[in-house]
């Protein structure tokens, strides 16, 4: 759908994105993560035709944004960064205006319209200045109008910035909504929101990609080990002994709990999940197991090891 | 070309959402209407002459006014990134923006019409001078609201594009004027690439192909540099 080949942007000797390719399939939901200046919003700016590249190319869907910038724009929805929109024009007025521009006929625009505040929440504000609205609206307004001419493929950059919690569970909801049909590439810095809402993420620093795969791969190989606690009605002396014979663990920590709990802390290198292996020694050993979890190294320390010099 | 008049009317009417417009139009009123009450009270005299003789004056403050906001605006907000996003070309959105202030100026200049009807009734109204006269100051205006456009379109900064735009147009309006102190082989290049020459011209009653030719270049030219301009895109 998206193919972005050796894509180099320049601003003057500055190299904002330097020599980036990937490929966005149909209908998948891709997170751009990165630090702020890392060139996500300059990648975007370049799939929208806004600027174009230096070096390399993009095509969508086939189409190359330097020769068929008008054919491309059609099949995007862009939401840029701080959803810039006209403050002076009602929510109304300002999606007829974006649906005529969008090449929408003029009989739809009323259905369009009627559409996209359903979907984004916004009949009790059609009629409402921009001005007036909270933000958590204007990011409505704005996906509303990325949406209004249904294309198939949305661009939204940090589409929830500056919105309360309530507000970004709501926005992240209608991406998920939207993410059924649509190919949807957004920009973020919040790490829990590309675990929720995307399908694969690329992780780009300093102008260059430096990770490429799903939440749960870039995860696995990313982490250095794992940790896993382990608590059984015990004392700790029985489990030490035979854990103590298992290859490449070693306990961090014993922690008594209550009067016959002991809770492990264990931590390995080892890639394969100890779970299994724990739950059957406890039912072997006639253990009452009480808790066993793994904690893996998460996106964020991920992105902390890659994004960090 | 839908999408041009599509812009174009959002361009109106976001000018008289706010009360820029009303502000502006009125204060154009002002001083037409004191200048032509002063001629005909005071002198006794039912001629537009004096209308047609400052309203190029008030046009160097007039059209910078209103084309300050067209793109450096858009630039400031953000909202030129969706805008040009959007399926037109870059063209489309300087015609767009163009004819919006063209329509405008149009809608401003023609409340004088009022003063050509009253003298038309009480003495003798020169037809030749007066048509000339208001297809002079459209043009001049078009060729205007094109250069403050193009101004606009340099910066994010209102106010650097006001000053910008009213520093180009009145360089233009004076070419003709500093012609005594270029050597004479200049002297005639400089008049002729003057805005206000043209417009003598065409108050003298007589509508020349190459007056009117004289604008539309400068319009066009000017439009060709605002689309250079936008083609550096900002950030």
């Amino acid at each position: 759908m998206i193919e972005v080949d050796g894509l180099v942007k320049r601003y003057g000797s500055e190299r904002a994105v330097d020599d980036i390719s990937f490929q966005v399939q149909t209908g998948e939901v891709l997170g751009f993560l990165g630090p702020n200046g890392a060139g996500k919003t300059t990648t975007m700016k370049v799939i929208t035709c806004y600027l174009p590249p230096s070096e390399g190319t993009v095509w969508v869907d086939g189409l190359d944004v330097r020769t068929h910038s008008l054919d491309v724009k059609r099949k995007i929805g862009y939401l840029p960064e701080n959803t810039p929109l006209y403050q002076e024009m009602t929510v109304y007025d300002y999606l007829t205006f974006v649906a005529a521009m969008r090449g929408v006929d003029s009989t739809q625009h009323a259905s369009r319209i009627a559409e996209m505040a359903d979907v984004c929440g916004l009949e009790t504000v059609l009629g409402k200045r921009i001005e007036a609205l909270s933000k958590g609206f204007r990011q409505r307004v704005g996906l509303a109008q990325a949406m209004i001419h249904d294309p198939p493929i949305l661009i939204l950059d940090e589409p929830t910035t500056g919105l309360d919690p309530n507000q970004i569970v709501e926005i992240r909801e209608l991406i998920k909504k939207i993410g059924k049909e649509k190919t949807v590439i957004l920009s973020t810095h919040i790490l829990s929101e590309v675990q929720l809402s995307c399908d694969r993420v690329l992780i780009i620093h300093k102008g260059k990609l430096v990770a490429d795969g799903t939440p749960k791969d870039l995860q696995e190989s990313f982490s250095s080990g794992q940790q896993i606690r382990f608590g059984v009605q015990t004392p700790p002396d029985p489990v030490l002994s035979v854990l103590s014979g298992w290859n490449g663990i070693q306990i961090k920590e014993t922690v008594r709990t209550g009067d016959a709990e002991t809770l492990f802390t264990i931590t390995t290198e080892r890639k394969d999940d100890l779970r299994p292996e724990l739950f059957r020694l406890a039912v072997d050993e006639g253990w009452v197991l009480t808790e066993l979890g793994r904690d893996q190294a998460n996106l964020e320390d991920v992105f902390r090891h890659l994004t960090t010099d | 070309m839908r999408e041009t008049w599509t812009l174009t009317k959002r361009e109106l009417h976001s000018y008289f959402d706010s009360p820029a417009a009303y502000v502006v139009m009125s204060v154009f009123l002002l001083f037409t209407g004191w200048f032509f009450g002063t001629t005909l009270f005071l002198e006794n005299s039912a001629s537009l002459r004096s209308l047609f003789d400052l309203v190029p004056f008030i046009f160097l403050f007039f059209i910078p006014a209103i084309t300050m906001g067209t793109f450096a605006e858009e630039r400031r907000s953000g909202t030129l990134e969706l805008l040009l996003t959007m399926p037109v070309k870059d063209w489309q959105v300087i015609v767009g923006k163009l004819l919006a202030v063209i329509l405008f100026l149009m809608a401003s200049v023609s409340l004088t019409v009022i003063y050509a009807l009253t003298i038309a009734s009480i003495g003798d109204l020169d037809a030749g001078a007066t048509i000339g006269g208001y297809v002079g100051l459209i043009l001049l205006g078009s060729a205007c609201a094109s250069v403050g456009i193009f101004a606009s379109s340099l910066t994010r900064n209102q106010i650097v594009s006001f000053i910008l735009g009213f520093a180009i147009i009145f360089a233009l309006f004076l070419l003709d004027k500093v012609t005594a102190f270029v050597p004479s082989s200049l002297a005639g290049i400089l008049q002729y690439m003057g805005t206000d020459f043209h417009y003598r011209n065409l108050l003298r009653g007589v509508i020349d192909s190459r007056d009117v030719l004289y604008y539309i270049s400068l319009t066009i030219f000017a439009c060709v540099l605002t689309s250079y301009s936008m083609s550096r895109r900002p950030e």
